[in-house]
């Protein structure tokens, strides 16, 4: 990313740095770790009651409430939105609040032995009524879940803009849409686990675990034990997949740390799929009613949406309850030019497992909800979807929103007519025509968005919250042999950052990605950060390993100044080498760096020993876009859903590494299919959870997915220093919304239509059967 | 519990003598027992075939298999598949077409694949895709590991 042209690394689809590895089986994940002393945990069989008695066999070790009394409960804070905070017991304190909440921790030598020993416990619980529905919490009477929580209702936000009672009033046509978005797991395929060791020479703790987030892991289990952090190491070694079920804190870990000092010993926990189907965290649960109001020209003019996010029993720590709810107030409006704006938004609690960010964060649900108003007031206007979107999206930068947004540039319109050039709609409409005459009934879908990435302080100091993520910070070292390392305060698992960050930093200082290793998930090792979530890390900690890099590029350009007799302006960094621009002069890079560790005395001063460079960024925040296109095809009978194709015309800005951009946005799309179609956990009306292994909760297979059509724009904004926006959550946001338009389009001439995600066969063959008309 | 048994795991062609409860599966046996960790644990019900490994040259799940039924079977786990740091062809292809990220579930897939087209070198793209709806990724959306596997099959058919 040199400034004067280049040759470089960037936008080169070069192999991952992660690969050698991970692929020989040599990859290094929480569970691989050996322990003294393994945990199981004794979990609620109960969505609500007290504990009336916990009744262990001999010799058995036991951890329960009782002996954590001198630590803190998890408690998140968050100063506006009428938050209540909430208190989340390391283990469940007389009352228990879901099924799936650890009661008791049982410590053995071998897992077996643990599992033995939880089945052996008696655990006698008063149940209490639960309510698990959040509009049944709602209501007038229903339980509550904590008793400094009146109503249930945790966080509260709403918004007007003065435009939005003129404008409503003046519209021409009211458009409705009440949209369903059930409870959903993340379901990373390496499920949570923790490992703690003590070292009995210094009193340190380290824990071990399959997080996205070892700083503030850190932060938050001292402050919960009430240890200083020094006396703790964080490590997130290799982590089987995130996507936000791992940047929440995890109680089990604070258990882990407690246990490992009081036993000066190495305890760990491998949570098995069940306890992260039940108990780990939970995603997505929401109400949405949306009304747009329309001129005559089929503009939006107002906006207006009533929200209601499940949060389940607790408040997750760090970005609490409230994150989706107030997301979704803020973003609702998505890509769409509108002035009037009106929406009402809350967070209710439950007696379920606690809900906490899952890829897209809100967003999936949103643009579910809006793109289903535009597709409604599409058929209502009489115009094709993306012809009621071209009149809507918006098209001028900068552009402030409804709720106070600076949109940069980029392509919201491009995108949707690349993606609608692709598909080629007009020989789909012919060929759905003439497959309808047959009795096949396909569809196609349409859905566009915004994908707000790389959140910076202020976006996130705008919710009020205790914990403000937003900047991140990057270390740059060359040792004096010229090997490069970069440590990192993000936490990658999976999104090849080792490899993109090495391609950035390898742009500034003239050195192959091989030669820079990227160190991370090591709170030893590396500056403080927040870590890997909202698609932030290749925006923050890319632009912090720019910045910092370039630094670096200074300094090794003043070195070469001095050991060639050139002004430090002329020296290029290309090819391992430092050269003299226009001349045969060269040294080798490796030679500059041995010279400021063993040479100084060649600088007269002027330069200052060793290549240490370090740089923070935060930046205002960006926006991604995307327009994604699905063809699906219904069996009227069975209401079974094929997907037949699925395209995505996407702008994340400058691309680092296209490979790689493309498997972030092929992974989102099949996790927004899922959503979409197949995953749900289903709660019974007594809170026991149904979907406990993954042939009920239903991940999809390579036989669910089709093949993935990609096209690339690369809109340049000046928003980030690498003009690189993020593209981690964009394909889970999207999809969902196509795929049930789509839907839609195909069961139309039933007159029948699905508001539901997942559109399940089940719900699909209902809404054929509830319709009116035969086609 | 009743008795632990002596069994010998004969692990890429390494001998393992070990003693287990009739109750430990195969995958614990493999990761804790012989020390073998590449063979993952995804979610012990048989679905997720994270833990795949070849035994007698099948694909099997390890975690719904004991360890005692494999005793003097020869087991092949994903540290077994290169040669050195010589990589086999699908290994390389999967590095190649960028067929994992987080690469919990990769191990599981190299498995199954390797021991699909051992037996069926010829098996056509459709029902490739059956064979890999066998096992769950959650990061790549299954396009690049779709890639990776045909092109390492054909590479292996021009190559015999």
């Amino acid at each position: 990313m040199s400034v004067a042209g280049t040759t470089g690394w960037v936008g080169r689809s070069i192999r991952r740095l992660e690969d050698p590895a991970l692929i020989a089986g040599r990859g290094r994940f929480t569970a691989d770790l050996p322990a003294a002393h393994r945990v199981r945990f004794v979990r609620s069989q109960h969505a609500a009651g007290r504990i009336a008695k916990i009744a262990a066999p001999h010799g058995a070790m036991v951890i329960t409430a009782a002996d954590l009394k001198d630590v803190k409960p998890i408690r998140p804070m968050l100063h506006k939105f009428d938050y209540v905070p909430i208190g989340q017991p390391v283990l469940a304190n007389e009352r228990v609040r879901f099924v799936g909440e650890a009661i008791a921790a049982v410590v053995a030598a071998s897992e077996a032995q643990a599992e033995d020993a939880v089945d052996a416990i008696e655990v006698d619980i008063a149940p209490a009524d639960p309510v698990i529905d959040a509009r049944a919490a709602l209501a007038a009477g229903a339980p509550l879940v904590h008793d400094e929580v009146a109503g249930n209702v945790i966080v509260k936000g709403a918004v007007e803009t003065p435009e939005f009672a003129a404008a409503r009033a003046g519209a021409d046509r009211l458009v409705h849409v009440e949209i369903r978005s059930r409870r959903q797991n993340a379901t990373p395929l390496e499920p949570r686990g923790g490992h703690a060791v003590f070292d009995p020479a210094s009193g340190r703790i380290t824990l071990t675990c399959a997080t996205q987030m070892p700083h503030l892991t850190r932060t938050a289990i001292a402050d919960l034990l009430g240890l200083p952090e020094a006396r703790l190491r964080v490590v997130a070694p290799d982590v089987g997949g995130g996507f936000g079920q791992k940047m929440s804190l995890a109680p089990e870990y604070v258990l882990l740390v407690w246990l490992a000092r009081k036993l000066q010993s190495s305890v760990a926990w491998s949570e098995d799929r069940r306890e992260n189907l039940i108990a780990s965290f939970h995603s997505r649960d929401q109400y949405l009613t949306l009304e747009g109001a329309f001129d005559r020209d089929a503009k939006l003019v107002a906006l207006s949406a009533d929200v209601t996010v499940n949060i389940g029993a607790y408040s997750c720590f760090p970005v609490t309850g409230a994150a989706e709810p107030l997301m979704c107030m803020v973003e609702l409006p998505g890509p769409y030019d509108v002035r009037g704006y009106r929406c009402s938004t809350r967070g209710v609690v439950t007696h379920t497992c606690p809900v906490a960010p899952y890829r897209g964060v809100a967003r999936p649900a949103i643009t579910f909800a809006l793109e289903r108003l535009m597709d409604r007031a599409a058929a209502a206007f009489g115009l094709e979807p993306s012809e009621l979107r071209r009149r809507n999206l918006i098209d001028r930068f900068p552009y402030v929103s409804a709720t106070g947004f600076t949109f940069d540039e980029a392509s919201y319109v491009e995108t949707m007519e690349l993606a609608v050039k692709q598909i080629d709609l007009p020989a789909f409409r012919a060929r759905q025509k003439e497959a309808r005459a047959r009795g096949r009934y396909l569809g196609i879908g349409l859905s566009t968005f915004s994908e707000r990435t790389g959140y910076g302080t202020p976006a996130f100091a705008a919710r009020g919250m205790e914990i403000t993520p937003g900047w991140e910070t990057v270390d740059i070292v060359m040792d004096p042999s010229g090997f490069v390392e970069a440590r990192i305060g993000s936490s990658p698992h999976g999104q090849g950052l080792r490899t993109t960050l090495a391609q950035i930093i390898a742009d500034e200082i003239g050195v192959e990605p091989r030669m820079i290793r990227v160190v991370h998930g090591d709170t030893d090792r590396t500056p403080y950060g927040f870590g890997t979530f909202a698609s932030r890390s290749l925006v923050i900690a890319g632009g912090a390993s720019l910045l910092a890099a370039r630094k670096v590029r200074r300094k090794l350009t003043k070195i070469a100044g001095h050991l060639l007799e050139a002004s430090a302006d002329d020296i290029v960094l290309e090819g391992g080498a430092a050269k003299v621009a226009g001349t045969d002069r060269s040294i080798p890079i490796a030679t500059l760096a041995r010279a400021a560790y063993h040479q100084l005395h060649r600088f007269k001063g002027e330069i200052e020993p060793g290549v240490v460079e370090s740089a923070t960024y935060d930046p205002g925040g960006t926006f991604s876009n995307a327009c994604h296109v699905a063809i699906v095809e219904v069996d009227a009978e069975t209401g079974r859903v094929t997907l037949e194709k699925f395209l995505a015309a996407e702008d994340a800005g400058r691309i680092i590494n296209p490979m790689i951009v493309d498997g972030q946005i092929h992974g989102g799309i099949a996790q927004g299919i899922g959503n979409a179609l197949l995953e749900e956990i289903v709660y019974d009306a007594t809170g026991n959870v149904l979907t406990t292994t993954l042939a009920d909760f239903l991940p999809p297979t390579a036989r669910e997915i089709p093949p993935i059509e990609l096209h690339h724009l690369e809109t340049m904004s000046e928003a980030t220093v690498t003009r690189a926006k993020g593209v981690g959550e964009g394909g889970t946001i999207g999809a969902p919304a196509a795929v049930i338009n789509a839907i839609n389009d195909a069961i139309a001439p039933f007159g029948a239509e699905i508001n539901e995600m997942p559109a399940t066969p089940q719900r699909v063959r209902a809404a054929l059967r509830a319709a009116e008309k035969r086609p | 519990m009743s008795g632990k048994r002596d069994i010998v795991l004969n692990v890429n062609g390494r001998d393992h003598a070990i003693r287990v409860e009739p109750r430990r599966t195969l995958v614990d046996a493999i990761r804790e027992d012989c020390g073998l960790t590449g063979t993952h644990i995804g979610c012990e019900h048989g679905v997720c075939g994270a833990c795949t490994v070849l035994v007698d040259g099948g694909p099997v799940r390890a975690c719904l298999m004991f360890a005692v039924q494999a005793d003097g079977k020869a087991i092949r786990t994903v540290e077994g598949l290169a040669s050195g740091d010589e990589l086999t062809v699908l290994q390389r292809a999967f590095m190649e077409h960028h067929g994992l990220q987080c690469g919990f579930c990769t191990p599981g897939f190299l498995m199954l694949v390797t021991g699909v087209l051992e037996r069926e070198p010829d098996i056509g793209d459709d029902e490739l895709i059956d064979v890999l709806a066998s096992n769950l990724c959650r990061c790549t959306g299954y396009q690049n590991i779709i890639k990776a596997v045909r092109a390492a099959a054909r590479e292996l058919r021009a190559g015999a």
